[in-house]
């Protein structure tokens, strides 16, 4: 306790010191690097500043009075209660101002619906904690999870320049080219927003909602899910790799074949120890935010997969769940998620690992036959 | 008075029977009162915790989980727990006593409506040691969070929440029943003090959206445990529409949570600037016109949802028009302070406060009202800026000044000056310290509700836990302010502000246990 104080006086104490030499003091709202974040930029500090005007208006009225008009300097009190005037003046002007708000805010309204005509769709699915990015009409979809570590989180190792706000795979997307993303979620609501592209819109299991952006300059910009969507929420963060077209045209390429070449991993003869050691980085990129690091889960939440007779007695009955889900949970359907080849890893892994030695497999083939007898 | 002679046969009962089977608006008063500051240290402890928790980043005290279950019930004990019943409790104490009557007009309705309370919170508190913890799905509870994906606690929450309801309606229809029928003959409506007309429209405010809100739980209800599917997509249900009702219950109550305490500045910025409130009409109407249009704005918390143009633009104007008699309150009471003789006493620096702050709050609020710009802003701390900054020197100073300018009407004692205004300077630095710093997050990007945050994050949340925990201790001092007052201290006359006004400076300090047994003349 006595220690964790003085860290923290001491943390205090330098952030306080090295203010001026850190670049951490940031209080206003990015310009954004768009057309319509420009606008709502400028928006936003138009109606800062007018509510800045207002307001020193007023408060210097009243600071006056308080300053003048007090017992103790001898005023004494007027008896004046209303001045029809001053009434309606005070109840027109506003109206006047709030028009003025009015129309500028209706014209980037109507720009920031305009859909139409885009270059480029992007299917944008939230889940439980990471998107999954579909390029549509490419047939080429990926998931993208938080890549900063447990240790830095639990204050284990130093964190590094983009702590929370970097991923394994970013959203690639061409510059100059007017964007549409699609949005929709798979279990609870969540909400893609990217500031930079004052991109915000919640993403909700059943609807579609339709957002778009065209980004001129080359980068990598970063965002975080906005909207409370359970355990996890502060760790599904978004980062956009905007690249010019031709990059973009190359890249989409490349993952398209690496993705096929995956896909003929299924047919591959594995061994369990392959499968094992696969599956080790499938539960640990997918399953370790509700089952955790070790199998223990969270019961009666989140159950534990260490020792669990159920799971370990029946192998059809544990595919089935990972491949079905279990509908009305938190539990997700992992067969449209994973490839065939991480279902079986992650399988063959929690049997035998996690405190587990159960010495039977499934293979990639197994899990293919599974999920086309369910159809 | 007429009422001195029977004093002595309609005495309080004595012991615990006094308080359990009390009908009287003073004791129901009271205990609404002092169950509300229970539960505002409870929900301010949960507050430590967020804000001990968001001090540096990464993970240090709770896990997530946790930190959830602590943000949800903050807010639900904040709102549903403290703010609400303390005006109750005002409403109470001085209701009677502002129009002329004897007591509320359903006493015994009244008794029941306080005692649900401690049975809804003790409830609503004990899903803290459920397995799988309390609520965590934030104080809106959007489904399907809070269906599909909520702890088995979720029903109790809802059983709660229905609880809770039920006792502010009894308590709405007893404000309403008592300001229509029992005022003193001679006390038109327009002759009203003003904090009798704010609860006047609170209360059927409280009326038409408590209703809304059981309707949203128990559809909860039913599609956690009667297989129902009002929220679920996969079942054909709409989880939008659960944030059309939740909204349409939640956009009034924050009015609900803040029109009182208009009623109470109302009050006491004339008293001490000891001239005649400005524009008294326009009050009423402005105060009228803000219920009317709350019920049509709800959809401004949902500017993200994909709402379509129209209904955003519909949503985006109404609100702007709310800044209208909003600013007419605002102007109305500089007006008063303009050319009166003010004194500052602890009432009043809390009334001084509460305009000046609460301004700030209905400024951001006229930000977000803009709904582009309300993309970037939100789900943000600037949001949470926004809100505290409406609720914090608004509902609370607002109840604060309530407390010290009839304290002496309560105990019968002046409470002490000098300590009351530390709590006020110590509260007044400690919640601008703690808030302030939220706009500048928020505009940064910090998003709302999450544990841990990114580095260049780190200075502004260390400073605002900094002044959160300045705020929260600042309010122990007020707890031994107020028992210090009711156990003694120097006598207080029956009416200890040189400029107050109204009928209940006309009884006795501390008010006799029956006040206006003959009804007063009012001239
Ligand atoms: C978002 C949280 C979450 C994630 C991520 C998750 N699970 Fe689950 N899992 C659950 C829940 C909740 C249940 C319990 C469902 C129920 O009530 O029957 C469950 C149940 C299970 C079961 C059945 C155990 C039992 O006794 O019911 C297995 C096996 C399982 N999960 C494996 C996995 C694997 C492997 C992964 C990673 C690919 C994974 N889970 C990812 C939440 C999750
Ligand atoms: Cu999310």
């Amino acid at each position: 306790m006595g220690v964790q104080v003085r860290q923290a006086m001491a943390g205090l104490a330098i952030s306080l010191l090295s203010a001026p030499a850190m670049a951490d003091w940031t209080m206003n709202m990015t310009p954004g690097v768009t057309a319509v974040s420009n606008e709502i930029f400028n928006l936003h500090m138009t109606i800062l500043w007018i509510c800045v005007v207002i307001g020193v208006i007023v408060f210097a009225v009243m600071f006056w009075s308080i300053f003048a008009h007090r017992k103790s300097r001898g005023a004494k009190p007027a008896n004046f209660h209303e001045n029809t005037t001053v009434e309606i003046l005070w109840t027109v002007v506003p109206i006047l101002i709030l028009v003025g708000m009015a129309i500028p805010a209706t014209s980037t309204l109507v720009k920031m619906y305009d859909t139409e005509a885009s270059d480029l769709d992007i299917m944008i699915t939230g889940y439980q904690w990471r998107w999954r990015y579909d390029y549509i009409g490419e047939d080429y979809g990926f998931f993208s999870s938080m890549s900063t570590s447990w240790d830095e989180i639990y204050n284990r190792t130093e964190k590094g320049e983009n702590y929370l706000l970097e991923v394994d795979n970013p959203l690639v997307i061409p510059a100059g080219k007017k964007v549409r993303f699609l949005m929709t979620a798979n279990d609870v609501i969540h909400s893609w927003w990217v500031p930079a592209f004052a991109v915000k819109k919640d993403t909700i299991p059943g609807f579609i909602n339709e957002a778009w952006t065209r980004v001129d300059k080359p980068g990598i910009y970063r965002g975080q899910c906005a909207e409370l969507c359970g355990k996890d929420h502060a760790f599904m963060p978004i980062v956009v790799k905007v690249v010019p077209p031709d990059e973009y045209n190359d890249w989409l390429e490349a993952q398209k074949e690496a993705a096929a070449r995956e896909r003929e991993l299924t047919s591959k003869d594995w061994s369990l120890a392959e499968l094992v050691e696969r599956g080790q980085r499938v539960y640990a990129a997918q399953c370790v935010a509700c089952h955790g690091a070790e199998g223990r889960g969270n019961p009666p939440i989140f159950p534990a997969l260490r020792g669990n007779e159920r799971m370990l007695g029946d192998l059809q009955w544990h595919l089935g769940v990972l491949v079905n889900g279990v509908r009305g949970t938190a539990m997700q359907a992992y067969g449209d998620q994973l490839s065939e080849v991480d279902l079986a890893a992650v399988v063959t892994f929690t049997r035998n690992a996690l405190g587990n030695n159960q010495g039977d497999m499934v293979t990639p083939l197994e899990v293919r036959d599974f999920k086309n007898a369910q159809q | 008075m007429g009422s001195h002679a029977q004093d002595h046969h309609h005495g309080p009962a004595k012991g615990i029977s006094r308080w359990l089977f009390t009908t009287n608006h003073k004791d129901i008063g009271s205990m609404y009162l002092i169950f509300s500051f229970a539960m505002f240290l409870i929900g301010g402890a949960m507050a430590m915790v967020i804000r001990a928790e968001l001090f540096q980043p990464g993970l240090q005290i709770v896990e997530p989980n946790f930190f959830n279950q602590m943000t949800t019930m903050h807010g639900l004990i904040m709102v549903f727990g403290a703010v609400m019943p303390a005006f109750v409790g005002l409403a109470n104490w001085m209701l009677p006593l502002m129009v002329g009557a004897p007591d509320m007009a359903l006493p015994r309705m009244n008794n029941w409506s306080f005692w649900l309370l401690p049975a809804a919170f003790l409830m609503l508190l004990s899903t803290l040691f459920m397995p799988g913890g309390a609520p965590n799905f934030g104080w809106t509870f959007y489904a399907p969070l809070s269906t599909t994906y909520g702890p088995p606690s979720t029903t109790f929450f809802i059983f709660a929440v229905h609880i809770m309801g039920v006792s502010s309606i009894m308590g709405a229809i007893n404000v309403i029943a008592t300001i229509l029928n029992m005022r003193a003959p001679g006390m038109t409506l327009m002759k009203m003090p003003l904090f009798v007309w704010t609860w006047l429209i609170t209360a059927f405010l409280l009326i038409a959206v408590m209703p809304v809100l059981a309707g949203v739980v128990t559809m909860m209800l039913m599609d956690i445990h009667f297989g129902t599917s009002f929220f679920d997509a996969a079942g054909g249900g709409d989880p939008v529409l659960f944030q059309h009702i939740f909204w349409f219950f939640g956009h009034p109550e924050v009015y609900i949570m803040i029109l009182p305490a208009f009623g109470v500045v109302s009050q006491i910025i004339p008293a001490f600037a000891r001239k005649p409130l400005f524009g008294y009409a326009s009050m009423v109407y402005a105060v009228g016109a803000i219920a009317i249009l709350s019920f049509l704005v709800w959809a401004h918390h949902m500017f993200t949802v994909g709402i379509p143009l129209f209904g955003q633009l519909f949503f985006m104007y109404a609100t702007m028009l709310i800044a209208v008699p909003t600013g007419v309150k605002v102007f109305n009471w500089v007006a008063t302070m303009f050319r009166g003789s003010m004194t500052f006493e602890a009432p009043m620096l809390f009334s001084v406060a509460f305009v000046i702050l609460f301004t700030i709050g209905g400024f951001s609020g006229l930000m977000l009202a803009i709904a582009p710009a309300d993309f970037q802003y939100h789900d943000t701390y600037f949001v949470v800026a926004h809100f505290h900054y409406v609720l914090v020197p608004g509902a609370i100073f607002g109840i604060y000044a309530a407390v010290y300018y009839w304290l002496p009407k309560w105990t019968g004692h002046m409470y002490d000056e000098v300590l009351a205004k530390t709590h006020f300077w110590m509260s007044f630095v400690g919640m601008n310290l703690a808030f302030f710093p939220m706009h500048f997050l928020g505009l940064a990007g910090m998003p709302r509700r999450i544990p841990d945050y990114a580095l260049q994050f780190s200075n502004f949340n260390m400073i605002s836990s900094i002044g959160a925990f300045m705020f929260g201790l600042t309010q122990l001092l007020f707890l031994f302010i107020v028992v210090k007052c009711a156990l003694g201290g120097p006598k207080a006359p029956a009416k200890p502000w040189e400029g107050a006004e109204g009928l209940e400076w006309e009884v006795d300090s501390p008010a006799p246990y029956h006040t206006f047994s003959t009804p007063p003349e009012i001239k």
